[in-house]
């Protein structure tokens, strides 16, 4: 039953990525995307972490593909539909990914599992996910959190400098 | 039992998937969007490692990447605004001033 649901999960997440970058139009490559978000949502959850499931469908889902969409406005669709898709020396890609894939494939062949830390899956089941999580981020990595908060701060004021009409 | 190998292969394919539309396509959205994909990629490979190692700290810096992914996107699609109401250009080989 694991191996239809993971093997579904996987076909879908490969096809829907070779689907969002060949689409002429990219409003069909927005719809891709967000189904592709809600299954690397629905392996998350395959993989016990049920609260980054949840902010997976409301921020990638929810948030930065309506972000896509908005900038999708001001592209004019009809005259994207008549160019061409790929660079003009879209060839030379194809050997750098290969060589990318080979490397990393022969790479991690060898990884192993071995080491095991104290969240196993008894005990996130019995604190519930989002308990678990909460108790590690705001005790371990509460610093960081701080500090991603400063990050989407100044991302919000560089954005609306950049995106501003003119400055005075 | 499905193996962590498998999430890891799967993501790697992710991952190259991302990488080849990021180098190829010429519509600036979809290099944004390829950019995503690999950083999906990425998560997807740090929630499995944290899955598999009984251990939250791939979760969390899961949580990281995605708010970074957030504000990427809103500072990639700002600098898209900004491209299009100085040149009217929406694809990477039409912004050329640096000769690049």
């Amino acid at each position: 039953m694991q191996y239809i649901f993971f093997a579904y999960l996987s076909v879908a997440i490969i096809g829907l990525s070779i689907f969002i970058i060949t689409r002429k139009n990219p409003v069909h490559s927005v719809l891709g995307m967000l189904f592709m978000f809600i299954h690397v949502g629905a392996l998350y959850l395959f993989l016990n972490a049920e609260f980054l499931a949840a902010v997976q469908v409301i921020v990638y889902a929810g948030a930065i593909l309506v972000l896509f969409l908005f900038a999708i406005m001001i592209l004019n669709i009809k005259e994207e539909l008549q160019t061409e898709l790929f660079i003009g020396s879209w060839v030379m890609a194809i050997p750098v990914v290969m060589g990318l894939l080979i490397m990393l494939f022969l790479g991690l062949r060898a990884v192993k599992a071995g080491y095991t830390g104290l969240h196993n899956i008894d005990y996130i089941k019995t604190m519930t996910h989002t308990k678990a999580f909460g108790k590690e981020l705001f005790a371990n990595y509460l610093l960081p959190f701080e500090v991603i908060s400063v990050i989407l701060l100044v991302a919000i004021v560089g954005a609306i400098v950049l995106a501003k009409r003119r400055l005075r | 039992m499905i193996e962590l190998r498998w999430y890891i292969w799967l993501s790697l394919i992710v991952f190259t998937i991302g990488m080849l539309g990021f180098l190829t396509r010429r519509n600036l959205i979809i290099i944004f969007m390829s950019v995503e994909l690999m950083l999906n990629a990425v998560n997807i490979n740090l929630v499995a490692m944290s899955h598999y190692m009984q251990d939250m700290r791939g979760q969390m810096l899961t949580l990281f990447v995605i708010a970074v992914a957030a504000a990427e996107a809103a500072i990639g699609l700002a600098i898209l605004i900004a491209l299009f109401r100085t040149k009217a250009a929406g694809h990477v080989d039409e912004v050329t001033e640096l000769r690049g």
